[in-house]
């Protein structure tokens, strides 16, 4: 009988390289973050950290109890909240949906120019804030609600192409084929195979992305682009805490409606 | 005998909706909205005309961008943004890991449960920029209280998903596991830790990236990073220096995009 093997007494998930490689990683992470913990708090007022306890409880105190007479005078800004989001829903979309056409692989009448130009819509839209388009705004057009359904809508337009696109690329590549072998030219095709199969995703897209800018439509007032976000400015300017929470409330009680509107909706279509 | 006679045209069947009543409500009252909601926007004309000037200037400044004269300010504001991402990254991690954890209904009892999905709640409704607010106002100005917001959001975030993902995972290897008298600590290690980390992982990277892209904005009011340089080139009206911000943006966000895709696919 020939020698026996000797195995390992204790077991271990990895062999040893691999366990070294991965401890080093770890090292590296944790170095990298301390070293980055110290240049960020380089300027840090520790009195300040220190002091924050005591300053929570001072603006916690001065926040409740709520002021409810004020609500009447918050439901045109709530209004005018819930119209910057819908139609810079509806912008959205109609933007999004040419650009989502020119960026899937499928669709895409050439894909060396157009698609690149496409695809790079999308991501600039997407990497910019909604905030941010709206300071942008403010400064071109005007403070008021215009600044702020342009920013909804030119920051829907990534997310609705990029989701969309990809829905493009996903189709059942059949029924294209079953339909251009009956002749129908390339808008035909468009409009008999691919359509139909994307509607369903589109409308959800659509239904999500508008319960998403509701939530962000209600702080673009912040920096002057209309909505309910003016009115909480202006109490923080003033520091009128007991209206902040007001509009806190408020604010909280507009996203959840929209968010069980928008599952109800999308549980429907799809 | 009768001739059939078979219709010789095709009409499209409606695809969502399939009364005819209901499609005919909705068709109107989404007009009637739409002229409600049109007419509450009073456009400024005159306003509109003068700042098209002003946005040709701001497209002039995008396509011709001055990363120079305001350089030591944007470098400043990067390197708070990208300290301030890792950082709030790593310590959010941290702390959901253990309330997505608490969250998940198959490992913690009902007390607990509701305790970290109430934490979870309350995380993921509230807005960056409005915690970023109270935060500052606690705080001071600076990037603590920005690293302090995107820990906070992280933890909504990250907690809910990796909740949800424990409570799929696959039931027989706890099992197994379980049958071989581990204790609750062996078991999370054993059993649940190797199912959900890829997706951890993944999930992780994705975060790094929305908390960069955060931190380009809770700057506006006052809590460090890259947001506040941004701020300050509008205000001045100097829209080179903040095109070269925005595409300095565009471009971390495209490679971070590229990155962490990449580092999931070598993952899987």
């Amino acid at each position: 009988m020939s020698e026996m093997t000797h195995y390992r007494e204790v077991w271990a998930p990895r062999p040893p390289r691999t366990r070294l490689m991965v401890w080093f990683a770890w090292l590296l992470l944790v170095a990298l973050f301390v070293y980055c913990w110290q240049v960020m708090t380089e300027n840090t007022i520790w009195a300040f950290v220190s002091d924050a306890p005591r300053q929570a409880m001072d603006i916690g105190s001065r926040m409740v109890p709520p002021r409810w007479g004020y609500l009447p005078e918050l439901l045109e800004p709530l209004w005018d909240t819930l119209n910057i989001a819908t139609l810079g829903t509806l912008g959205g979309i109609v933007m999004a949906v040419p650009v989502a056409f020119l960026a899937a692989r499928n669709t895409t009448p050439s894909a060396r120019f157009l698609r690149p130009v496409a695809l790079f819509i999308i991501v600039a839209s997407r990497s910019i804030n909604s905030l941010i388009w709206a300071l942008l705004l403010v400064a071109i057009i005007g403070p008021g609600l215009l600044a702020g359904i342009v920013a909804i809508a030119l920051r829907s337009i990534g997310f609705v192409g990029k989701l969309l696109y990809e829905a493009i690329e996903e189709i059942d590549t059949k029924q294209v084929e079953a339909v251009s072998a009956t002749g129908a030219s390339s808008v035909q095709v468009l409009n008999y195979a691919i359509v139909p199969q994307i509607v369903p995703t589109f409308i959800a897209i659509g239904v999500f992305r508008w319960d998403i800018n509701i939530r962000e439509s209600t702080i673009l007032g912040l920096v002057g682009a209309g909505g309910i976000g003016l009115k909480l400015q202006s109490s923080i300017n003033v520091l009128a805490w007991p209206q902040v929470t007001m509009i806190l409330l408020l604010i909280l009680g507009t996203v959840v409606v929209s968010e069980w509107v928008s599952a109800k909706l999308r549980r429907a279509v799809i | 005998m009768t001739e059939v006679t078979y219709a010789d045209t095709w009409r499209r069947p409606p695809q969502i909706v399939k009364r005819r009543a209901w499609r005919w409500g909705l068709a109107v009252g989404a007009v009637i909205y739409l002229m409600l909601a049109l007419g509450t926007i009073d456009i400024d004309w005159q306003r509109v005309v003068v700042g098209l000037e002003r946005g040709q200037r701001f497209v002039a400044g995008f396509l011709q961008p001055d990363f120079v004269s305001r350089w030591d300010d944007i470098a400043q504001g990067l390197i708070e943004s990208l300290t301030m991402t890792l950082t709030s990254t790593v310590v959010g991690i941290l702390i959901s890991v253990p309330i997505g954890i608490g969250a998940a209904r198959n490992l913690t009892p009902p007390p607990v449960y509701l305790v970290c999905r109430g934490i979870i709640a309350v995380s993921r409704s509230l807005q960056e920029i409005i915690i970023a607010i109270f935060l500052v106002a606690m705080f001071g100005f600076g990037p603590f209280a920005g690293f302090l917001t995107l820990s906070f959001a992280t933890i909504g975030f990250l907690a809910k998903l990796l909740a949800d993902d424990i409570e799929e995972i696959d039931e027989r290897q706890a099992e197994a596991i379980a049958a071989t008298g581990a204790s609750w600590w062996q078991l999370i290690n054993y059993a649940i830790q190797p199912q959900v980390m890829p997706r951890l992982i993944g999930l992780s990277l994705y975060r790094l990236d929305i908390n960069f892209r955060e931190s380009s904005v809770i700057g506006i009011v006052g809590a460090g990073g890259i947001g506040a340089t941004l701020n300050t080139a509008i205000d001045r009206y100097e829209y080179d220096s903040a095109g070269a911000i925005l595409l300095l943006i565009i471009v971390i966000v495209m490679l971070s995009e590229y990155a962490s895709g990449y580092v999931r696919k070598f993952l899987q």
